[in-house]
């Protein structure tokens, strides 16, 4: 029984072995690799794709996959600044009017799912193009936010020791994760989620409310797919169309790489902090070493997803000769 | 119909309930009654409208007729949430939890306690329904905060306790063997409701000892009031837990009655459609010649088995002859027609073709080796959809051609045209998609397609069912003359009448092994009957 | 008894499988023709036709290509996701031996396509062998293959000189760009091998419904590898002639999003998402269809951004109208007449 228990969660332990050997390994080969700045880097650099990452969580924990986060990251940043910029909305309105947005798309994808029962992977893609348009329509480059206001947020942050600073993209990233895991532990709804992915039909028969629970779901994911465009737009103080291209792939790779399984009904939202952090880690190491180009970050995710991949595969054939 | 009067009045009344789906009458105006306190059996064969009935009762299915009324109370529920909430809950088969949840919280699920908004609240709902259900578990004013994770630990292993159950309700669900994980969907079942709960084959897949708890458990359930309906085509186990059986055949109610007075061999009769007081035993006329005997053995099995399908059986057939395998829904005849075939991966035992012996697990390997089967699920291992008549009936004549093989069209439309003369398919014509045709004509199409190939050994899986009488009539002349021209046939049926009239022998079958052999003049319906019914326990009149 | 006889069933309009798509060209072409002076001119100037009609069948030929490859798979009930990468392996590839080595042409040609054959039956053994979820067994490609890419041209966009080579997207023969001779000689091919052999019987089948096609005896594992297989290939030859069009390997932005425009070609041409039928011509039309609606827009003014937002509301409405609800709608209707 333990040994299940341990077969089941061997994914989230190996991702964690493999997320130590990384950091050793780059604070061993790299000088400079093991301070706190830079570890502070990997989640600031990486907050929006993690916020994101959090969201997919809940998708794929789900049994479905979102394929839009990345453009309604773009739209959402491009939206953002043109309210502030060229609308001059104050930023307390203009941020939640685009996090509504966010989940409002993201209910729309899911009632379509819901109803017309299509695949999941076809209508966010539909979605993905819809909102990547969007966001070039409404303003086709790159657009800077010169709000004084907006800019001091920018520079805000958590003092932490060794002159390092936690900086604001990093701190909501912390916190949307602590939301996450809240809710996915604690909540009917997140529970809910669980069981849906484990085991659809069975949810149905014990009277969950399956198709609230499935919009309830892509209404999340575009939330946080928004939530990240404006941290984007915090990062980059601007708001730019052609941000998070191919991002969903990565907040996907993500959170597989995290342990939660593709299939759905096993995982966890901390697996994904690690799978973000696996990231941080292979991008900076490669920055850092300096003759990798930085293709090979490309290469080394894809290489570790189709190991996740297996890994969960041979986890399934083997579970099921019981 | 003849129903015993209940000094209290009834927990459950179905009057007259009607369904139908596209193309055919599931249930036809079907009457159930369920005293309080008491285990009633619905047995029936397949597509009899067991699994129906249940729907429409726990509101999967609409009902398109009749009348429902449950504790006093009309029924009118549009989802098993509902159901649940007005005090009916069912255990499936195939165990309904999530495996990768804890036990306790597939316990509580979706009724879970919460943490604030009062002490200790007993369990918050959510989900569908509302609706009067059992007053002690209808919402409070409102549940609120962080699950109550401590209070759904120590619940659950209270509960499981109950049931004499010791387990850590904190593993997955999963990590248990299956006679567990139903204990489990049972504690749920009882947990949240106290009234009725129907259990549909829920000792398909336990041993002797766990069924011997499960009907423990059901015991107890019985004295404490509470209702269960019990699905099963175990005629012993049905014997040994029930008071009372309803039979169905094709939708309607067969009867009614009580387990004490109704000898087995009327139930298999009740079910099989065949009353045994009118059967002459009328002596069954070989097919075959003497010399017949001595034909060539074109296929055998030796110690075929797989664990949980089929218990170790050895089987042959001749060359021209025809085998039958009679016995009811779940005694292993289907999945004896699956090992031969390759499609099951069998245990032990070996599969021989002539002298050569088949690879296991391989239906290509037998095809090749000329062993041909037309099987039992049309829908799920027969047709492809979209394709046409004339591509279905050409799949398995293509398997023998290599990968840029042609297959000429015309020599397609040719096949097609010709086994849609010879079996009567109505069809608008060889290019129609086969999805559009009705059951029986699909079912024709199917075997069609296997009689396209041209094989040693044919296995037909219930080749007429849901074909009508005139078809049915055209397939075993098929049948007799293909044997006649030296094919040989496993033949299998719940028609027990076609497997008497078609085989040379019968094999019996009952709860995944063989029972007995019959040849020559044994093979009439009555002797079929009296070997089914002759059971091990020594319950029940027999 | 029955003989097969028409009186029973009620008629019922039937639209070939490549109808739709067909009408959506016409009308396109027609609101066109009306619209702009000179859409269906052509003039024949060095050799070479020139018109808009032309133009839209020069600059779709790559989602075509994709399309082609692409039906086959998700008449499997796949679905390729990383064949925009391996449009960027290929040209990569096919740089690299044009630069660094002195092979000829139709050698480059053949090296550079066995690379992206390879990648189609990397993708195909972890779909078949492995038994993974086409849609992630593809993502890894697609994650890792621009990386590859992008490591083959070391990050650089690589240049190259060869007239021959170029011709594949610059040439004409008998007037006729050599990118639709391509195109058409491809489909053409595929056309002839699916309908001619048993190959597209069990291709479809496997698709249509997997364990019925396994009882019948046929492989399915092997049915899927040559689909794979086959998308591949065609990824590499829509890579050559990207790559040849603009005489230069460009990892970062070749093929990039076409993927999704071979899906929705494929979608609008009729083939199932689920896998059964396989519709050839619809995809090819369904290229053409969203080729001209992408000529369209820019021929108004407007940037790409719009194309993307009309493609979206196509897939929508493609999709709405071939779910199951609408179909099990249809057939609830013909089902109860079947039944009267």
């Amino acid at each position: 029984m333990k040994h299940w228990l341990l077969r089941r969660h061997l994914p989230l332990l190996a991702t964690c072995a493999l997320c130590l050997g990384l950091y050793v390994a780059g604070a061993v080969l790299c000088p400079g690799f093991a301070s706190l700045r830079v570890f502070v880097n990997f989640l600031a650099d990486n907050s929006f794709l993690g916020i994101i990452a959090v969201g997919m969580t809940f998708v794929i924990l789900s049994g479905g996959i979102d394929l839009s986060v990345g453009a309604i990251l773009a739209l959402s940043s491009t939206v953002l600044a043109v309210l502030i910029e060229l609308r001059h909305v104050p930023v307390a309105v203009a941020v939640p009017a685009v996090l509504a947005m966010g989940g409002a798309l993201g209910a729309v994808m899911g009632l379509v799912i819901r109803h017309f029962r299509l695949a999941p992977f076809i209508v966010t893609l539909a979605g993905m193009f819809c909102a990547r348009g969007l966001a070039q329509i409404v303003h086709l480059e790159a657009l800077p936010i010169s709000d004084p206001g907006y800019l001091a947020a920018t520079g805000w942050g958590i003092p932490l020791l060794a002159g390092a600073r936690l900086p604001l993209t990093a701190i909501v990233f912390l916190a949307v994760l602590a939301v996450g895991l809240y809710v996915s532990v604690h909540t009917p709804f997140g529970r809910n989620v669980y069981a849906v992915g484990g085991n659809e039909e069975a949810a149905l028969l014990m009277g969950l409310p399956v198709g609230r629970t499935k919009v309830g779901i892509y209404a999340l994911s575009g939330f946080c797919s928004a939530l990240g465009g404006v941290v984007f737009a915090l990062y980059s103080s601007s708001g730019n169309p052609s941000a998070g291209v191919g991002m969903e792939l990565d907040a996907i790779a993500a959170v597989v790489i995290g342990g939660t399984l593709l299939s759905g009904g096993v995982g966890h939202v901390l697996g994904t902090l690690i799978g973000v952090l696996i990231f941080g880690i292979i991008q900076t190491g490669i920055t850092f070493q300096g003759t990798l180009s930085s293709w090979w970050t490309k290469v080394a995710v894809g290489a570790l997803l189709l190991l996740f991949v297996l890994l969960q595969r041979l986890i399934a054939r083997t579970g099921r000769g019981r | 119909m003849d129903l015993p009067t209940a000094g209290a009045a009834p927990l459950l009344e179905m009057r007259g309930i009607i369904k139908r789906f596209p193309g055919v009458l599931a249930l036809d105006a079907v009457d159930l009654t369920l005293r309080r306190g008491e285990v009633h059996a619905l047995m029936g064969e397949n597509g009899a409208g067991k699994s129906t009935l249940v729907k429409v009762l726990t509101g999967v299915y609409p009902r398109d007729g009749g009348e429902i009324v449950f504790g006093d109370q009309p029924l009118s529920v549009r989802s098993p949430g509902e159901a649940q909430s007005r005090g009916i809950s069912t255990i499936y088969q195939e165990v309904n939890l999530i495996p990768d949840l804890s036990v306790a919280e597939n316990i509580f699920l979706g009724r879970a306690p919460r943490l604030l908004g009062g002490a200790r609240r007993q369990t918050c709902r959510q989900g569908t329904g509302g609706g009067s259900g059992d007053p002690r578990h209808r919402p409070r004013a409102s549940c609120v905060g962080p699950l109550n994770w401590r209070a759904i630990h120590e619940r659950a292993r209270t509960l499981l306790q109950t049931f004499s159950l010791d387990l850590d309700v904190r593993l997955p669900l999963g990590s248990y063997p299956v006679a567990i994980q139903q204990m489990v969907s049972i504690a749920r079942a009882v947990d949240i409701s106290s009234q009725l709960i129907i259990m549909d084959e829920p000792t398909s897949s336990l041993d002797q000892q766990e069924v011997e708890r499960l009907f423990g458990v059901i015991r107890r359930l019985r004295a404490d009031g509470v209702s269960v309906l019990f699905i099963t085509h175990f005629l012993d186990q049905a014997y040994e837990i029930s008071d009372r059986f309803t039979v169905l055949r094709n939708g309607r109610v067969v009867g009614t009655f009580e387990a004490a007075s109704l000898p087995k061999l009327e139930l298999v009769g009740h079910m099989l459609g065949r009353d045994p007081s009118t059967l002459a035993d009328i002596s069954h006329q070989p097919l075959l010649t003497q010399e017949a005997d001595q034909a060539e053995v074109v296929l055998q099995a030796r110690g075929l088995g797989r664990r949980g399908a089929l218990a170790p059986t050895d089987a042959m057939v001749r060359h021209g002859e025809v085998l039958g395998l009679a016995g009811l829904l779940g005694s292993g005849r289907t999945e004896l027609a699956r090992l031969l075939f390759g499609v099951d991966r069998a245990d032990s035992g070996s599969v021989w073709v002539g002298r050569r012996r088949l690879a296991p697990g391989s239906p290509r390997a037998a095809i090749r080796e000329g062993l041909g089967l037309c099987p039992e699920d049309r829908k799920t291992d027969g047709l492809v959809p979209d394709l046409s008549v004339r591509e279905n009936i050409a799949l398995v004549i293509q398997s023998h051609l290599p990968p840029l093989g042609r297959l000429p069209r015309r020599r397609q439309v040719e096949l097609a045209e010709r086994f849609i003369r010879l079996l009567g398919i109505v069809t608008t014509g060889p290019e129609q998609p086969v999805r559009d045709l009705s059951g029986g004509n699909q079912q024709k199409v199917i075997l069609a397609r296997w009689l396209a190939a041209a094989p040693r050994v044919l296995i037909l899986d219930e080749p007429t069912r849901g074909i009508d009488v005139g078809g049915k009539a055209e397939i075993e002349r098929l049948v007799e003359s293909l044997a006649a021209d030296g094919l040989a046939v496993v033949f299998i049926s719940s028609e027990l009448e076609e497997v008497v009239r078609r085989s040379d022998r019968v094999l019996v079958l009952r709860d995944r092994a063989v029972v007995a052999e019959l040849t020559g003049a044994a093979v009439d319906e009555g002797t079929i009957m009296r070997t089914i019914a002759a059971g091990a326990s020594e319950r029940g009149p027999a | 008894m029955s003989e097969p006889t028409a009186a029973r069933r009620p008629w019922r309009y039937r639209p070939g499988p490549t109808l739709w798509p067909l009408v959506a060209l016409v009308l396109l072409f027609a609101y066109n023709a009306l619209r702009t002076p000179n859409f269906l001119h052509l003039e024949v100037r060095e050799g070479r036709l020139f018109g808009t009609t032309v133009d839209i069948l020069h600059r779709g030929t790559p989602v075509v290509l994709l399309a082609t490859g692409m039906t086959f798979v998700i008449a499997t009930a796949g679905v390729d996701l990383s064949v925009g990468a391996v449009m960027a392996i290929t040209g990569a590839a096919a740089a690299l031996l044009l630069t660094r080595t002195a092979l000829p042409v139709p050698a480059v040609v053949a090296g550079a396509l066995a690379v992206s054959v390879a990648c189609g039956a990397w993708n195909g053994a972890l779909v078949a062998g492995l038994g993974l979820q086409p849609i992630v067994a593809t993502l890894v490609l697609l994650v890792a293959g621009r990386g590859i890419a992008q490591l083959l041209t070391d990050g650089m966009i690589i240049t190259f000189e060869r007239p021959s080579f170029e011709a594949i997207a610059g040439g004409a023969a008998g007037g006729v760009p050599i990118t639709v001779l391509i195109a058409a000689g491809v489909v053409l091919l595929t056309l002839l091998v699916t309908r001619g052999t048993v190959l597209g019987l069990r291709i479809e089948a496997v698709g249509g419904n997997e364990r019925a096609s396994r009882l019948a005896g046929i492989d399915a594992g092997r049915t899927k590898l040559l689909v794979y297989g086959f998308c591949g290939l065609c990824a590499g030859i829509a890579g050559l002639i990207a790559t040849a069009d603009i005489k230069a390997a460009d990892s970062n932005n070749c093929g990039l999003f076409l993927e999704l425009d071979a899906i929705l070609a494929v979608v609008i041409g009729g083939t199932s998402l689920s896998g059964g039928r396989a519709n050839l011509p619809g995809s090819v039309v369904g290229a053409l269809v969203m080729q001209t609606v992408t000529t369209m827009i820019y021929a108004q003014g407007r940037g790409p951004e719009y194309t993307l937002v009309v493609k979206a509301v196509a897939v929508a409405a493609v999709c709405l109208l071939q779910s199951d609800l609408l179909r099990a709608a249809l057939r609830r209707r013909s089902g109860e007449l079947r039944a009267a």
